[in-house]
């Protein structure tokens, strides 16, 4: 079977986000950039799966400049079989994201898709359902378990209320929570062997995807800064207080 | 633990993604492309863990790249104006500003930048650089230094092997070279091992400090590059400030404390943050924002505290040795060059045997010549070391003495009956303490790992230490790691809040009973430095 795993580059989750001066995005100049966590969870359940014994092909997928090369070589370390770059100067919007990786499931013949349930950076928490949808398969969000089973996935699913097992058909998509694995190390002689993987790109106008972006970004902003506190001297300075913020009537 | 390791072979393994060991790989790339080579950073990222002021010296980076001008690194402002202050709490005079503190053709960089930089052009020659892992130990057999072993991944608190243990490889290497920047854990145990700061006095240090800011628009003036001493040390304490201008409305602002200081209750982290708000400092940086902050030990010795840099199979170089020009107040150009050089020694001899002859005859050993007194005379206090440093620097080092260093630790008074008045003021500008400053250094530590630092006896830091010294470990320490808590029974506990640390080394080096020890944590944990 082969299993297509979304790979996302996004700023690493350790890096102080700064908004650009000019409030149009936020400031990549200089910062480190990594693998989306989620998406290293969805490459770790893949190659668990292939580990298994299932007879598997893990393709890491990417939407991005050139330089997420550097990326995919991460994912190909993990132990992804071959890379495959979309290439693109701007980032894609949930929408079109979901339109690639569509195209690019029907170009593989994939029978899974293996995604983060959402990127770190815009939160959004949409493709994986889109690409279900645009692709009229089976989705399982949110997985904390999978088991595969000949043609059918066992997927334990973290909702409000609990844990929810379903069972889909493949192909399918799956989106990944956190409890799903701890993904691993990479390993020293594993990025050196990275580098003779396959690992090909195809620049998104070859795609024939349709790509204007559905949503505009209007303006970026960092949240208020938190003014300090400060401690009076009793209640009635207290009460004082609060009627004169108006606070109490 | 029976652990199976990956071994992996190269000529030269380098241990540090600095500008020594980064000069080195592309260096010997140059001159012997068939050689193997490869470059270990326990930073997530080159440049994660290195901060330096920073003016930069130019000529060596134009002797090792000389075209690095047409694509120059993310921060590279060329410095316009020098100035050399005198603080007082209350104001400030302008003082000569010292020849060799003079910048013109220099240029005001991130260091930070310069590696990720460096590192791009050392790859595109074939060398393989690896951040996210840790040189742990020392490879050495029969007498020789065979290689590294990196550290292990996902060990468990307890020191048993987690779920996604990884064992750490071993690199050997025909020559192993210690980049690793001042007071390099591997370096310290080679150090010692060979023996090689026998014939010199104990190395010295500073700790470093150091903000990037950005302030409200048509206040900084790109290139200007200001220094002081002064306020807020007492004329004993041997430190300074920098004030860096870039472009953006950006501004390096740091300070350096000579670890070497006897007053137990001196906080450096407060030291800081009182110099920046000096009423001349407060009126640059009121109403800005930190992009980043971070702290670093700094190497001081100079010549005379220089270790021999070679031994059998290794080599050190840059400040994994000392190089760093302290009157100067640089060191990256000696790291560029003594890496440079130490490619020169491998390409022509293949040994590491003769490179501590070889750099000592270099321009760089005239060059820490000439100012060996200079830092060492501060020991008489600020008036007298300024009257020495004019005095060397007038003879060109030539008068006929040189004055001996002593372990920082070893300078600690023990507490006497009241503590020192400190002549500071209220702050209003962050961070607020240390804890708040730490967020800005972005550090992270997987909290399943043991602690990385080790503490040898923690009933000296309960009994003796508290009682003598008053736990200095609680205020030399920028990030906070260490804290005495109530035990729960009546008594305190040594709390060591390892996931804060920002890799500086200052407890190394500055605990007076010398009982910690820093050790590598997991690859890619510590701080993520940005632009610093």
């Amino acid at each position: 079977m082969k299993i297509l795993v979304g790979i996302k580059r996004v700023v690493d989750f350790n890096v102080r986000i700064q908004v650009k001066k000019d409030g149009s995005g936020v400031e990549l100049a200089g910062v480190k950039l990594s693998i989306n966590p989620f998406d290293e969870i969805a490459l770790e359940e893949a190659l668990r799966i292939r580990e298994k014994g299932t007879q598997a092909e893990v393709i890491a997928v990417s939407i991005g400049p050139a330089d997420v090369q550097q990326q995919l070589r991460t994912a190909l370390a993990m132990g992804a079989d071959r890379a495959v770059l979309v290439e693109t100067a701007d980032a894609l919007q949930p929408l079109m994201a979901a339109r690639v990786l569509l195209e690019m499931a029907k170009r593989e013949n994939a029978d899974l898709v293996i995604l983060g349930k959402q990127a770190i950076d815009d939160d959004c928490n949409q493709t994986g359902q889109m690409l279900a949808a645009l692709w009229d398969r089976p989705q399982a969000t949110f997985a904390s378990a999978v088991e595969l089973k000949d043609k059918t996935l066992r997927v334990t699913r973290e909702v409000d209320a609990g844990l929810e097992v379903i069972e889909v058909d493949l192909p399918a998509v799956v989106t990944t929570d956190l409890r799903l694995n701890t993904p691993r190390f990479v390993k020293m002689p594993d990025i050196m062997k990275a580098k003779s993987k396959p690992l090909a790109t195809v620049k998104l106008a070859e795609l024939n995807v349709a790509a204007a972006p559905a949503l505009e970004a209007v303006s970026y902003a960092a949240p208020a800064a938190r003014k300090g506190g400060h401690k009076v001297a009793d209640v009635q300075a207290l009460i004082k207080e609060l009627h004169d913020r108006g606070v109490l009537a | 633990m029976d652990i199976q390791r990956d071994v992996m072979t190269y000529d030269v393994v380098v241990v540090g993604a600095g500008p020594a060991g980064l000069a080195c790989a592309i260096r010997l790339k140059q001159l012997a492309p068939a050689k193997t080579v490869c470059v270990l950073e326990k930073g997530s990222q080159v440049g994660a863990h290195i901060m330096s002021g920073c003016a930069l010296e130019p000529a060596a980076l134009d002797a090792l790249l000389p075209d690095w001008r047409k694509t120059p690194p993310e921060i590279c402002v060329p410095a316009s104006e020098d100035q050399f202050l005198l603080f007082t709490k209350t104001g400030s005079w302008r003082l000569p500003t010292p020849p060799q503190m003079k910048n013109h053709g220099n240029f005001i960089i991130s260091l930070g930048s310069l590696c990720t930089w460096l590192a791009k052009q050392a790859e595109a020659l074939g060398v393989d650089v690896f951040p996210g892992f840790a040189a742990a130990h020392p490879l050495v057999e029969g007498g020789k230094v065979i290689g590294v072993r990196c550290g292990d991944m996902g060990v468990n608190k307890d020191g048993t092997p987690g779920p996604n243990f990884a064992a750490g490889v071993d690199i050997h290497a025909g020559t192993t070279v210690l980049a690793e920047g001042c007071r390099g854990n591997v370096s310290k145990k080679l150090i010692m091992e060979f023996r090689l700061g026998a014939d010199s006095s104990p190395q010295t240090y500073g700790l470093g400090m150091k903000e990037l800011w950005r302030v409200p628009p048509g206040r900084v003036k790109p290139g200007l590059i200001q220094h002081s001493v002064g306020w807020p040390l007492d004329g004993k304490t041997y430190g300074g400030s920098f004030v860096y201008h870039l472009d953006q409305d950006r501004v390096y602002v740091g300070f350096v404390v000579g670890l070497d200081y006897e007053d137990t209750d001196l906080t450096p982290f407060e030291v800081f943050q009182q110099f920046k708000n000096h009423p001349s400092i407060k009126q640059l940086l009121e109403g800005g924002e930190i992009l980043s902050a971070g702290a670093r030990s700094i190497v001081e010795g100079g010549l005379q505290s220089l270790p021999k840099l070679d031994m059998p199979g290794a080599m050190l170089v840059g400040d994994a040795g000392g190089t760093l020009n302290v009157p100067k107040i640089k060191g990256v150009h000696m790291a560029l060059r003594s890496g440079m050089l130490a490619a020169e020694h491998l390409a022509e001899h293949g040994t590491s045997a003769g490179f501590d002859a070889a750099w000592r005859s270099s321009p760089s050993a005239r060059e820490l010549h000439k100012v060996r007194n200079i830092r060492p005379g501060f020991r008489f206090g600020l008036w007298l070391g300024l009257i020495n440093a004019a005095l060397e620097t007038v003879t060109l080092g030539l008068l006929p003495w040189t004055l001996k260093n002593h372990a920082d630790w070893s300078n600690l008074k023990q507490r006497r009956e009241g503590k020192a008045i400190r002549d500071y003021l209220e702050r209003t500008l962050p961070p607020r303490d240390r804890l708040a400053s730490v967020y800005f250094a972005a550090t992270s530590h997987d909290e399943h790992q043991p602690a990385h630092l080790k503490v040898l006896d923690t009933n000296i830091c309960v009994g003796r230490c508290a009682e003598e010294f008053g736990n200095p470990c609680t205020r030399f320490c920028p990030a906070q790691v260490y804290e005495m808590v109530d035990d729960g029974a009546g008594k305190k506990r040594l709390q060591i809040n390892a996931a804060n640390c920002v890799h500086c080394k200052a407890c190394d080096i500055k605990d007076p009973y010398e009982i910690i020890t820093w050790t590598t944590p997991e690859g890619g944990s510590g701080p993520n430095y940005q632009n610093l």
